[in-house]
């Protein structure tokens, strides 16, 4: 038995998680602190704290840093991984003040908890040990469990709470056995390490160990990213959870669930890569399909975006089965941009919503876009860039996904791609008729924007519009965050 | 000394029984404590693989599993009793307010 090293530390390569758990930390002591029922400081005091560490993640643009012995990589790849999860982490904020004092559960805990998890996602995203990846993981899930039970006096937030739970804990087992296979056959948790051993052995291929441990990793990272068939907890929690936790869900976690798995996938098993191309093309096609289609028959609009995201998460497994450059560097690009319109559209669903979340249903939105047009105009833009029409991030997200898939030689995949976007135009424009072609069913009376939902809005919409119109910078970065 | 299959058949058989667990009970800490014999045959691998190996790695990673499952627990009860309070159950037939 060896004895233990200390590898080489450089905190340098941590220093942005470093930062958010202090904030995060010193957040949890203020709240108790400072008395007060009024907890909206705490949002903006988290906006500032992800600014910084923003600010120290973009300055190791170019220039990566590897440490604790090759267990962690902040790279281009995890950078822009991060930023799009502090952006979604930030826009996530901006819209739970008001909803949390609507719905009473205004606890100033909300605010650590959603920067825990975000240096969570982050730890995924740099990390190239199975160890990391997993402790990122679990730091993650731990939080979002109570975020999606954050409501305690609802029946339905505590529902989403347990049911994941109790799926998530249950695919992280998967997910840890596949790990300790892998370990057994490689003899190392490193992702480098791995790497050199199958290389050295390519009859490796033929271990059973290391064939059911990859398989196992591959099952608990898509539970992770809600694809089909391991996507049944999805509606249920995106659902039950607190609207603006759902926003929150459905564009960090899941960006920081492809984060890890393109890293495992792609720079631990570079040869296996290619074989598992036939699993992902399989998985790709199901997700997309299934969640478009049931997407298609919800009228709680939650519900639907849930199926929704579903889909998403099956277009960009598309860029994933073709396993070239530009469909990782789409992989990145979608992300970000779903990020923007998905939560722009939660954010109107916020504004929008009443107290117990009535006003849910697509009937709901009936009349809107002649009592609050400016708002339609927005839920409109959101909308059309989700179901992927020009000029919008949605559009070019796809059209580089699709791109990608068809330089690999995967045409018959981006067909079925674009025909599931097809699809999912009748589920999108069918919440537009509603805003615009049926009368109001009652009068659309709200409480009224408040500045950061206004805030959010601004942002989201500017993006999605920005990032539709004039890609070519972020494409770029996207491309130079692939180094292989 | 016992030779390396047999600690991983065990194993598997133990991660198999949590899987059934899991997916046949209905009472939610009967689920969860499934779930923790899962991750325990997990940690059985993983030591069995280092001692195997002669190599490390794996009885930390088993450190980790353990700190984490405790976490998991922590946060899981609770959410139980959050649950329970409005339901006054914690079979999972009743964990059903959101339907297809």
């Amino acid at each position: 038995m060896e004895t233990i090293a200390m590898p080489a530390v450089n905190i340098a390569s941590i220093m942005p998680e470093c930062i958010l758990s202090v904030v995060a930390m010193v957040l949890l002591l203020v709240n108790v602190f400072v008395p007060g029922k009024d907890k909206g400081y705490l949002g903006w005091l988290s906006i500032v704290g992800l600014a910084v560490t923003a600010a120290s993640v973009v300055s190791g643009w170019g220039t990566p840093q590897m440490g604790f012995g090759g267990a962690v990589m902040q790279d281009n790849f995890a950078i822009f991984f991060k930023v799009i999860f502090l952006i979604s982490a930030g826009l996530a904020i901006l819209i739970s003040d008001r909803y949390m004092v609507q719905e009473d559960c205004n606890q100033g805990e909300l605010y650590p908890l959603i920067l825990f998890s975000t240096v969570g996602m982050m730890l995924m995203a740099s990390g190239t040990d199975l160890m990391v990846i997993f402790l990122g993981l679990e730091v993650l899930s731990v939080s979002l469990y109570v975020l999606a039970g954050w409501n305690r006096a609802s029946l339905k937030s505590n529902e989403a709470g347990l049911k994941y739970f109790l799926l998530g804990a249950f695919s992280t087992g998967f997910l840890l056995y596949g790990m300790a296979l892998t370990y057994g056959a490689t003899g190392t948790t490193k992702l480098a390490g791995i790497q050199n051993h199958v290389m050295a052995n390519p009859s490796i291929a033929a271990n059973p160990i290391f064939v059911v441990g990859m398989l196992l990793i591959a099952v608990g990272f898509s539970f992770k990213i809600a694809a089909a068939p391991f996507h049944m907890w999805t509606p249920d929690v995106y659902e039950g959870a607190p609207t603006p936790m759902t926003a929150f869900m459905s564009a960090g976690p899941k960006a920081a669930g492809f984060a890890a798995f393109l890293r495992v996938m792609i720079f631990a098993f570079p040869m296996l890569g290619h074989n598992i191309t036939e699993l992902l093309w399989i998985l790709a096609v199901l997700t997309m399909t299934v969640g478009n289609i049931i997407a298609l028959s919800q009228d709680n609009i939650k519900r639907m975006l849930a199926y929704s995201s579903i889909a998403h998460a099956g277009y960009a497994l598309v860029g994933f089965t073709a396993l070239n450059r530009e469909g990782v560097a789409g992989i990145l690009f979608y992300m970000l941009s779903y990020a923007f319109m998905n939560i722009g559209a939660f954010a109107v669903i916020v504004l929008v919503g009443k107290k117990g979340e009535k006003n849910g249903t697509v009937q709901d939105f009936a009349g809107m876009g002649y009592k609050r047009p400016v708002l339609a105009v927005l839920f409109s833009v959101f909308l059309f860039s989700l179901a992927g029409m020009p000029p919008t991030a949605g559009f070019i997200g796809k059209f580089y996904l699709f791109s990608a898939a068809i330089k690999s030689g995967y045409t018959g995949l981006a067909i079925i791609g674009v025909l599931n976007s097809a699809a999912s135009v009748y589920y999108y424009l069918r919440v537009m008729v509603f805003m615009y072609m049926k009368d109001a069913q009652e009068d659309f009376e709200w409480a009224g924007v408040t500045a950061p939902i206004a805030l959010c809005l601004l942002v989201t919409v500017v993006a999605t519009l920005v990032m539709g119109v004039v890609p070519g910078t972020i494409l770029e970065l996207a491309q130079k965050a692939v180094q292989f | 000394m016992l030779a390396l299959e047999n600690y991983l058949v065990l194993s598997a058989i133990l991660f198999s029984i949590g899987t059934i667990g899991v997916l046949t009970r209905r009472n939610a800490i009967v689920i969860f404590m499934c779930v923790e014999m899962m991750l325990n045959a997990v940690n059985l691998t993983l030591v069995a693989f280092s001692r195997y190996l002669g190599n490390i790695d794996g009885q930390v990673f088993v450190f980790f599993i353990m700190t984490v499952a405790a976490a998991e627990a922590a946060v899981g009860l609770a959410l139980m009793i959050a649950f329970y309070k409005n339901r006054e159950s914690i079979d999972v037939e009743d964990i059903n307010v959101m339907k297809l």
